[in-house]
């Protein structure tokens, strides 16, 4: 069905994917497996037709489509679930699924039955059928998913490629999902499947190859890849590092920071009801939750960005009424999850932007610093920050958070999307941060694994309440059940 | 065909309605000065209506509408000053959209290619050089001083109102029925997730082309019909850069994305400033002031506000 031989993208001077060949029989799962960065984006979307290719082919049924542009990629009958999407927000999800009925000529001025009747039939299979008539902003994620899916398969594509299936649903969802990618292959279509890590998919995959740094590294079942060398390195990288700190340290310490009873709401939704928290100089202190459970807003209520209720000490005086710029050069500096880099910047300008309160020797001297703290960033200094894979990204965004010499670093979901062995060197780095300077850090994850390590303190916040407090060797005994 | 019952319990809809009645009986209570006001504020309605199927549905920002408006008005007008009485001015004012569309194609084809704010910025540019077009070539043109056309319409103001009033109510029905329409909607989705309308097999460029043509048309035969009410063509009504914000301000404050919106903006602009005239050169200020208080608060506009209530309720 698919085959793709030697494809090969650069983007200016860094090669996205290289040589990479793999195929793909009707009514066969393929998983194209890789780390952040690894390529396979570029990949799948390179076969979308979104992506030209820099060289290589792409046939799909001994015809060539590598170069197309994606609509005549897509007529030729390649479909792909994006794992982002906008919708149109003001049409009806019927409506949104008949967009992608219709044909693509000028002269259709006028809604026909036969359309009505097939989105009908298309949203019944894809179980949207309870909210043909409701927008998309007031529905559940998943449903947005099936509406993605719903639009891709309207037009029954030979080649069905799914970004990420999984990202964001819950395991009864996964389920469901799965079951209709499984339907795929039973009706002969060919499905290729872009994910992080072979286990999330291995149920459903019947071939996988593992792609890194953009060439491919692995290929065989779902079992194969899993008990590959190459894959084990890259994925696993060394064990955690784990340092204990004297836990009881900071006990009598001063509060650096003081959080009281804070309150944020977004129009009716009680994003954080009444959370009271402390760290101390100097301390590392994770706050835990799941998606959702309000460990951003908390951030951005220390940081001045929402309106809240009750006080946050720095230093002894309220921050309240202050402006995040203020509170920000007051030494509290935030590294947000979504990394807000300027993308159309150097790694070098990125920096000194952070640092543009220093004097130029100063300036200069903490750049090398952090030059040494992540190494990747030297090599990467002129190059534009949009172009960096996702962990250099991420690098980039603390070491510019840290440019700006705070006392208090917030870092919310670090790892968010990102493969084990970037992790290794994000926490390589956090423990050097720990050992060597005495800078106190705020710590937001998901990622239990990853923040147990790093912290003195921990705290677990559940729909914004604070249900747990506590050092990490106690976390496993007493508060991994309300976690999980 | 389905005739869809929530068309007519659409707001929008329903405003247009109201709208048109209203319209309907004004010559029978106003002066000729305000149907003389009126007739001009129609055809600025056409302008941004045919200004928002570009933003509002395909997405992309026409910062020159005055370039497409200006083509159709002085290629109407010149034919009019050059050939007059040997041509009627209706064949003139096909020959004006026929230009409009004509340039509007050799603007877009190149200026589509480019993203985001150049779209934009290669429309601006186009105005100016067409600026710079009618005033070098002042013989043809009749350069800053403007040209004056043999012709016009109808010496009637309510005649010419009527014209105008038809040729708005007309194109809004054309141009909201294909936003409505399958067309419109593809037209919707390349706008806000091109990449995503590319994957569901949608050319996205042609659609977008497709839209300017159909903006080009209807921004050429207003700007056109306008020569031949006014009987001269100047930069100052038909081109220059002020014309084109005043155009988009219309469509943003009555409400993006909603083609009947962009016709009440137009009235009311003309409408207050026309009001406001007393206070002397303070008018414009305050007008300006009132968009801008809509624009920052209220970026739905008038129809937006609407909707919204409607939603809630």
């Amino acid at each position: 069905m698919l085959e793709v031989a030697q494809l090969t993208k650069r983007f200016g001077g860094l090669v996205a994917v290289k040589d990479l060949s793999f195929s793909i029989r009707p009514g066969e799962i393929l998983g194209l497996i890789g780390p952040n960065g690894s390529g396979k984006s570029t990949a799948m979307l390179t076969v979308m037709g979104v992506i030209a290719p820099s060289s290589g082919s792409i046939k799909l049924e001994g015809a060539e489509i590598g170069g197309l542009p994606s609509h005549k990629v897509a007529r030729k009958g390649v479909g792909l679930i994006f794992q982002h999407s906008r919708p149109l927000n003001r049409q009806t999800v019927l409506e949104n699924i008949k967009v992608a009925l219709i044909p693509d000529r000028l002269n259709m001025m006028f809604h026909s039955a036969e359309i009505d009747e097939q989105a009908r039939a298309i949203a019944e299979r894809a179980g949207l059928g309870a909210v043909l008539e409701r927008k998309p902003p007031t529905l559940a994620f998943a449903d947005l998913r099936r509406l993605e899916l719903a639009k891709a398969i309207a037009r029954h594509p030979k080649l069905v490629l799914v970004d990420e299936p999984f990202a964001g649903l819950t395991a009864s969802e996964v389920g469901a999902f799965s079951e209709l990618i499984r339907e795929f292959r039973s009706e002969g279509r060919a499905v290729l499947l872009v994910d992080h890590n072979v286990k999330g998919v291995a149920a459903l995959v019947d071939r996988a190859v593992a792609m890194y740094l953009g060439e491919r590294i692995a290929e065989g079942t779902a079992a194969e890849v899993m008990r590959d060398e190459t894959v084990r390195r890259v994925y696993l990288g060394g064990a955690l590092t784990r340092t204990t700190r004297e836990a009881a340290a900071f006990a009598g310490a001063a509060h650096l920071l003081a959080v009281q009873d804070v309150v944020v709401r977004y129009g009716k939704a009680l994003a954080l009801q009444g959370v009271s928290m402390h760290v101390s100089e100097g301390e590392f202190v994770a706050v835990v939750g799941l998606n959702g459970a309000g460990k951003t807003t908390l951030f951005n209520a220390i940081s001045g960005l929402v309106p809240h209720a009750g006080t946050v000490r720095w230093n002894g005086s309220p921050l309240g009424g202050m402006t995040a710029a203020s509170v920000a050069r007051g030494g509290v500096v935030q590294c947000p999850e979504t990394r807000e880099l300027f993308g159309d910047m150097t790694v070098r300008e990125n920096l000194d932007l952070g640092g543009h309160l220093l004097q130029p020797a100063d300036l200069t001297q903490r750049r090398e610093w952090l030059f040494d703290l992540f190494p990747i960033l030297r090599d990467r200094e002129s190059q534009v920050a949009r172009t960096l894979s996702g962990g250099e990204q991420q690098m980039l965004a603390i070491a510019r958070a840290l440019m700006m010499d705070p006392k208090l670093l917030i870092l919310d979901e670090p790892t968010l999307g990102l493969a084990p062995v970037i992790l290794e060197t994000l926490s390589k780095a956090l423990e050097r941060l720990r050992n060597t300077t005495n800078l106190t850090v705020l710590l937001g994850e998901q990622n239990v694994t990853f923040a147990l390590p790093h912290a003195d303190r921990l705290y677990v916040l559940d729909h914004g309440k604070l249900v747990w407090e506590g050092p990490p060797d106690r976390f496993e005994a007493e508060a991994a059940e309300t976690y999980l | 065909m389905i005739v869809r019952g929530p068309i007519l319990r659409s707001r929008t809809v329903l405003a247009g309605i109201v709208i048109l009645v209203i319209g309907a009986f004004v010559p029978l209570f106003f002066s000729g000065y305000v149907l003389g006001l009126l007739t001009v504020a129609f055809y600025t309605a056409v302008f941004a209506m045919a200004w928002d199927l570009l933003f509002g549905f395909a997405g992309e920002v026409n910062f020159g509408p005055t370039f497409l408006i200006g083509l159709g008005a002085y290629t109407a007008g010149i034919l009019d000053a050059r050939l007059s009485p040997a041509i009627s001015i209706w064949l003139c004012i096909v020959a004006g959209a026929a230009a409009a569309v004509i340039g509007g194609v050799v603007l877009a084809l190149p200026a589509l290619r480019v993203r985001g704010p150049y779209f934009g910025l290669t429309t601006l540019v186009a105005v100016l050089i067409l600026q710079n077009v009618v005033v070098v070539f002042a013989g043809l043109t009749g350069g800053e001083i403007g040209l004056s056309v043999p012709d016009v319409m109808s010496v009637s103001e309510t005649t010419n109102y009527w014209i105008a009033f038809g040729f708005m109510a007309i194109s809004g029905a054309i141009l909201y029925g294909l936003a409505r329409s399958p067309v419109g909607l593809v037209l919707q989705a390349s706008g806000q997730d091109p990449v995503q309308a590319g994957a569901l097999g949608f050319n996205v460029t042609k659609h977008k082309l497709f839209a300017f043509i159909v903006s080009a048309f209807f921004s050429g035969l207003a700007g056109a019909l306008m020569v031949f009410y006014m009987g001269t063509a100047s930069v100052g009504t038909f081109v220059d850069i002020s014309v084109g914000v005043q155009i988009i301000v219309a469509a943003v404050l009555g409400g993006r994305r909603t083609v009947m919106g962009a016709a009440i903006g137009a009235v009311f602009l003309i409408g207050m400033g026309e009001a406001l005239r007393p206070l002397g050169e303070l008018a414009t200020l305050i007008v300006s002031l009132i968009a801008l208080a809509v624009v920052m608060f209220f970026p739905d506009g008038f129809l937006g506000m609407l909707q919204k209530r409607s939603n809630d309720g």
